[in-house]
């Protein structure tokens, strides 16, 4: 399975690196990172989308997670990427806002990597 | 025995002026009256019955007697001496004289043209006498009167003198009120100063909070990630040895080093956000300090970022950092310029977002941060392609109070505070470019 990981902090691609080793090295998932939303725009454009899913920070600067995932549910619509966003703890007004928009399903942050594995398990089955 | 009698009416008629009409000296006046009286009547009696002559001549005596006596004992009649010395030569002719008709009346017959001659002698001196004591009398008169002129003057001299010393009192008084009025309405100006500065750094301390709690929480995620992943990569290094895989045990004990290298970094981070913090909420030192201004432009373009992120959930802009990475250090306030940073990114995004609630989807907020060297010193430019200054606000944007936001919403100190800070605390400018609609640019030169 492909996965997208936008996020502003560089340092999240080497944490999923490290993170995903195992299932990196075992070619089970593999990831593209985009710094920004203009970033993963880019990236979906030139790459074939169908088996991605989108991990999007939603506090970035520039075009916010949230922009980026109305973009991306009226943009490519069938069948559209799943998108699962990172929203802060105890954000409900971005997670409401996420949801409305069509978010496939949230994590919040810090990003605890054992849930996230699970989710990935559930959707790849 | 005549002309004594006359002699005398006129000495007393002189004395009255001293007496006539004075409060107390009734009786005197009365006295003079009645001797005025004496003597007439002795006058008219002495020519009409000249046989009683001799008791007549003793009694006239006796009134001449009376008031040479009062004249020359009496101080009141001091005036009276001057008159009396230019009769005497007459009155004392004239005694002689009758006491010589009464003794001896032949022998005074045949001294006769002696005696007048006397006696006109007498009256020469008399005249000679009055006519002097009348020059001195007036000549005392004139400087009496310039005297009491002198005086007038005086006592009104004096009396304006009280009065301008009452008023220079009152007046100091009064001036003494309003200056004391005066120092404590600068008392109060000067507590309420402090209070708003004081009130303006909470405010841009509680924007920075929220921005604080993000970038803090970034990197603690960090570590806290990559020290776990550490954990386990070590887990699997015990592994690899045993196994005695050491080209993976290699590989391990790269990427654990990469890792904690990344959890030093990420540990600074957080920490240079907590002393950045504690440097903007505690009051400044004074004390200048070797700062590197890329850093501190960074810090406070994120910070500002974030706070206003956290405040305002549809607020988002782009920022960029141009940063000159040979710019050297320079000593400055690094609190004091973090404030002025601040205050600019936050105006900065404050436009962009103004702008972005008119403008169409195209209009991409952004607000760049650039460093820069400049001839003698370091050059900071905070733009945005906001909304823009109006032309006719643009030069009071400076002043104290001075603010576009509604009520309450801000204090109208930030960027007189950040004038003040640049231009008096650093010895540097703070300039401001602006278009409408197309953006502003605000730009800072430190002097090394």
């Amino acid at each position: 399975m492909n996965i997208l990981v936008v996020d502003d902090e560089r340092d999240v691609q080497t944490l999923f690196e490290q993170r995903f080793r195992k299932e990196i090295r075992s070619n089970e998932l593999t990831f593209a990172f985009a710094f920004s939303g203009e970033e993963a725009l880019a990236y979906l454009n030139q790459h074939d989308h169908g088996s991605v899913l989108i991990l999007s920070d939603i506090n970035m600067p520039g075009m916010s997670g949230l922009e980026l995932l109305d973009r991306i549910k009226k943009n490519y619509a069938v069948p559209p990427p799943k998108v699962m966003m990172i929203t802060a703890y105890g954000d409900a007004e971005n997670f409401n806002t996420a949801k409305s928009l069509g978010a496939d399903d949230f994590l919040t942050k810090p990003v605890d990597f054992a849930t996230l594995k699970d989710k990935l398990k559930t959707i790849e089955s | 025995m005549l002309l004594q009698t006359i002699l005398v009416i006129i000495l007393l008629l002189n004395l009255r002026k001293e007496t006539k009409g004075k409060n107390g000296l009734q009786q005197w006046d009365k006295l003079i009256i009645t001797a005025i009286c004496i003597s007439a009547a002795l006058f008219v009696l002495h020519n009409v019955f000249l046989p009683v002559g001799g008791l007549l001549i003793m009694l006239s005596y006796g009134v001449t007697a009376a008031v040479i006596y009062t004249v020359y004992t009496n101080t009141l009649f001091t005036s009276g001496r001057a008159l009396l010395n230019a009769f005497w030569p007459l009155f004392v002719l004239n005694f002689i004289e009758d006491v010589i008709t009464i003794i001896d009346k032949p022998f005074y017959k045949s001294w006769r043209n002696y005696i007048e001659g006397a006696e006109l002698l007498a009256l020469v001196w008399m005249i000679a006498m009055l006519i002097i004591n009348n020059k001195q009398k007036k000549a005392l008169e004139k400087e009496r009167l310039i005297n009491e002129e002198k005086e007038k003057e005086y006592r009104i001299t004096e009396h304006l003198k009280a009065q301008l010393e009452i008023q220079v009192q009152e007046r100091t008084t009064e001036i003494t009120k309003q200056k004391e009025e005066l120092q404590k309405t600068l008392h109060e100006l000067e507590s309420t100063q402090s209070q708003l500065i004081h009130a303006e750094k909470m405010a841009s301390l509680g924007e920075l909070t929220a921005g604080i709690a993000h970038e803090i929480q970034n990197p603690l995620n960090f570590v806290n990630n990559f020290s776990e992943i550490n954990g386990e990569l070590l887990e699997e290094m015990k592994v690899a040895i045993e196994n005695q895989d050491y080209e993976e045990v290699k590989a391990l004990i790269s990427d654990i080093t990469e890792n904690e290298k990344k959890i030093n970094l990420h540990g600074k981070r957080a920490d240079s956000i907590v002393k950045g913090m504690l440097q903007h909420s505690r009051t400044s030192t004074g004390q200048k300090e070797l700062t590197d201004i890329n850093a501190l432009c960074d810090e406070c373009m994120r910070l500002s970022y974030h706070g206003l992120r956290a405040k305002d959930k549809t607020f988002n802009a782009g920022f960029e950092t141009k940063f000159d990475e040979q710019l050297s250090k320079i000593n400055v306030l690094p609190q004091e310029i973090g404030r002025v940073i601040l205050n600019l990114c936050n105006n900065a995004f404050y436009a962009t977002n103004a702008k972005k609630k008119t403008a169409g989807n195209d209009y991409k907020p952004t607000v760049t941060i650039k460093t820069a060297a400049a001839d003698n010193g370091v050059e900071i430019r905070v733009h945005d392609n906001g909304s823009g200054i109006p032309q006719q606000i643009i030069d009071k944007i400076f002043q104290p109070f001075f603010t576009t936001k509604p009520t309450g919403q801000g204090t109208g100190l930030g960027l007189s505070m950040s004038y003040d800070i640049i231009t008096k605390a650093h010895n540097g400018t703070l300039q401001v470019e602006s278009q409408e609609n197309i953006g502003t640019t605000f730009i800072i030169n430190l002097p090394y």
